[in-house]
């Protein structure tokens, strides 16, 4: 009996180390409840994480685009036949002030200016359509990691620099330090050094991709002083499709979130996430109704002790308290089991799914917020399920009780 | 007799009625008792199966509640208290030892000594400790104080329940068959320590037993027949020493 201890707790803990068994086989039907739990949000979110960065590698998380342009018909609005005019290349109006507004938002993490369009790459006789991308390499690695990509020479897009991907550099035969000449659609052209070779895990980006530096790409795509798009990379990335509406409503610009122009893919991330949500919340309503029907058993096998606790002066609300506290505890000590449990399943999990040469598939943590609530849920629902029987056994009169 | 030394009046009952509702009839058990016991007196009910004396113990004891009638306990009238002040005086006030000792396995001999200590004032503490000790070793068990409770014998658990019992220094301890359960010599030991707590700290005991034999040792005998008090006699052969 622990001096600090009130009377409530000493008999919780009193019956649960009383009634060993049965406790131990709640505690251990918990535990493996929380570890499932534990595990399975663990190697969700590894795979959800590792899904996305797999397939948004290479995408910004919000693109603004110049609206369309649409014909309108001088007069007899109705009556003339209007052909959808054909969209050419057009800068983001006054995008340097716009680019100020978007520094203001909290959201966004990273704004990167963009000019790309349509041109070809000429080495010998070999000719390839490529997609000419203008950028400020500082603020696009921010939203494209790519220095991370770069698998041969260096991120660098200086005046007559280009970086180009490794599956052009196949089609065209050309390595580092090798000459590429440009012919933009609209005639002008340029003759750059490759100094750099990425891999975007792409092939059709890596066969496509051209990074030029931003001047040069706006002289070559007649853009000068413009850009065709603004790359924007968010802190929450799962609030682009609200930050888009957003921007589209206040700048009139065409905004695109990955969870726009991933629909499907985002479609399949929810989908999963919810079927997720309903595998735990059954799991957490099969461990409640194993919690209370222990305590069920225990406050039937208890009526006669409860019923001398009773005539011996304790209160309703005394005997209450030690079955709730009992409900409290199990879910706890459950939950620290399971969490131990999911460690150790994890630990397996990264020895089992390697890929060839040893490194883990993708990372999977137990993060240490995941245990804590963990363990707050699972003693809530501890406390929760035990509230029907020791209200049931602080209902008990003594008197019957007693008797047995 | 009722009138007298009422200042001294431990228990008082006044027109106690108890009905129970048995189908749609209302069943009396108790027909309007009056009884009066004074500190240090040493009394047992007697009476046949059914008459009864467990719904009055149950009543006297604050575990039931009365359907008419008044019952004090050390001057307090209890019909008007509420459920939750019920529950302190009878913690307070009455110490119970049943005929099934009914003592908490879970924890050891002088932790169920402790007990009535413990959940009147919430937490452990040395006071409690060295008084529960005390207790135990009053009724000759100092050595199984670390004992579980179920590990005693039925005579020990009978004691460590009387230690129990007196744990709080009640005005009035009820025993409901204390020695129902025992062979002979057993309950003689208990009985004579019962009589023995009783003579040193002049604590009221009142006693419900089947045992004539036993009933014969009590200074005062109260027969109930049908929920109502036949006789109400002093016993003339164990009339109390002053």
């Amino acid at each position: 009996m622990h001096p600090w201890l009130p009377f409530e707790w000493i008999a919780a803990t009193r019956f649960l180390r009383e009634g060993r068994t049965q406790s131990l086989l709640i505690i251990v039907g918990v535990g493996v409840g929380v570890s499932v739990i534990v595990f399975m949000s663990a190697l969700l979110s590894g795979l959800q994480s590792n899904l996305v960065k797999r397939t948004l590698s290479s995408q910004a998380h919000l693109v603004l685009l110049p609206p369309e342009e649409i014909a309108r018909p001088q007069f007899g609005e109705g009556q003339a036949l209007v052909q959808k005019q054909a969209q050419r290349l057009r800068s983001i109006d006054q995008w340097q002030a716009l680019r100020g507004r978007l520094e203001k938002l909290p959201e966004i993490a990273a704004i990167s200016p963009v000019a790309s369009g349509p041109a070809f790459a000429v080495r010998g006789d070999a000719n390839k359509s490529i997609n000419l991308i203008g950028i400020e390499p500082a603020n696009y690695v921010r939203v494209i990691e790519l220095d991370q990509k770069m698998v041969g020479g260096e991120l660098r897009v200086n005046a007559g620099e280009a970086l180009i991907g490794i599956e052009l550099a196949r089609d065209l035969g050309a390595t580092l330090g090798d000459k590429l000449r440009i012919n933009a659609s609209n005639g002008a052209s340029d003759t750059l050094t490759i100094v750099g070779l990425f891999d975007l895990g792409n092939k059709a980006a890596n066969a496509r991709n051209v990074y030029v530096g931003l001047r040069t790409a706006q002289s070559l795509l007649d853009l000068v002083g413009g850009v065709s798009s603004i790359d924007l990379a968010l802190h929450d990335m799962y609030q682009a499709e609200a930050l888009s509406q957003r921007l589209n409503a206040e700048t009139g610009l065409i905004a695109d979130s990955w969870i726009k122009t991933n629909a499907q893919f985002f479609t399949a991330l929810t989908s999963q996430r919810i079927s997720s949500n309903v595998i735990r919340f059954f799991i957490g309503l099969s461990v409640a109704f194993g919690i209370a029907s222990v305590l069920v058993v225990s406050v039937v096998q208890r009526s006669r002790e409860i019923g001398i606790l009773r005539a011996m002066g304790a209160s309703r609300g005394q005997v209450l308290r030690t079955f709730l506290l009992q409900g409290g505890i199990v879910g706890l000590l459950g939950s620290l089991l399971g969490s131990a449990l999911a460690w150790s399943f994890l630990a397996l999990w990264r020895t089992l799914a390697v890929n060839a040469d040893g490194t883990p598939m993708f990372m999977i943590e137990v993060e240490p917020g995941l245990v804590l609530i963990a363990a707050a849920g699972a003693t809530l629902v501890g406390v929760l399920a035990a509230l029907m029987p020791a209200r049931r056994a602080a209902s008990l009169d003594p008197v019957v009780a007693i008797r047995g | 007799m009722a009138e007298a030394l009422p200042a001294n009046a431990v228990l008082q009952l006044a027109g106690l009625k108890k009905s129970y509702l048995s189908g749609d009839s209302e069943l009396e058990v108790l027909h309007g008792i009056d009884l009066t016991l004074q500190r240090g007196e040493f009394a047992a009910l007697i009476g046949p199966s059914g008459s009864g004396k467990s719904t009055l113990l149950n009543l006297i004891g604050l575990l039931d509640r009365p359907s008419a009638g008044q019952l004090f306990i050390d001057g307090v009238e209890t019909s008007t208290l509420a459920e939750a002040e019920i529950t302190r005086l009878r913690g307070q006030r009455i110490g119970f030892v049943f005929q099934h000792h009914l003592l908490i396995p879970a924890f050891t001999a002088l932790e169920n000594v402790m007990m009535p200590l413990l959940i009147d004032r919430g937490r452990p503490d040395a006071a409690m400790r060295a008084r529960a000790a005390e207790l135990l070793a009053g009724v000759g068990l100092s050595e199984r104080a670390d004992y579980p409770a179920s590990k005693l014998s039925g005579g020990q658990q009978q004691r460590v329940a009387i230690a129990r019992a007196l744990a709080m220094r009640p005005s009035l301890v009820l025993a409901d068959e204390p020695t129902g359960n025992l062979d002979t010599h057993t309950a003689d030991d208990i009985f004579a320590l019962l009589r023995e707590v009783n003579q040193r700290e002049q604590t009221t005991f009142l006693i419900v037993t089947h045992d004539p034999r036993l009933a014969g040792r009590c200074d005062r005998i109260v027969e109930l027949v049908d929920g109502d008090i036949v006789s109400d006699r002093p016993n003339p052969a164990h009339q109390p020493a002053g």
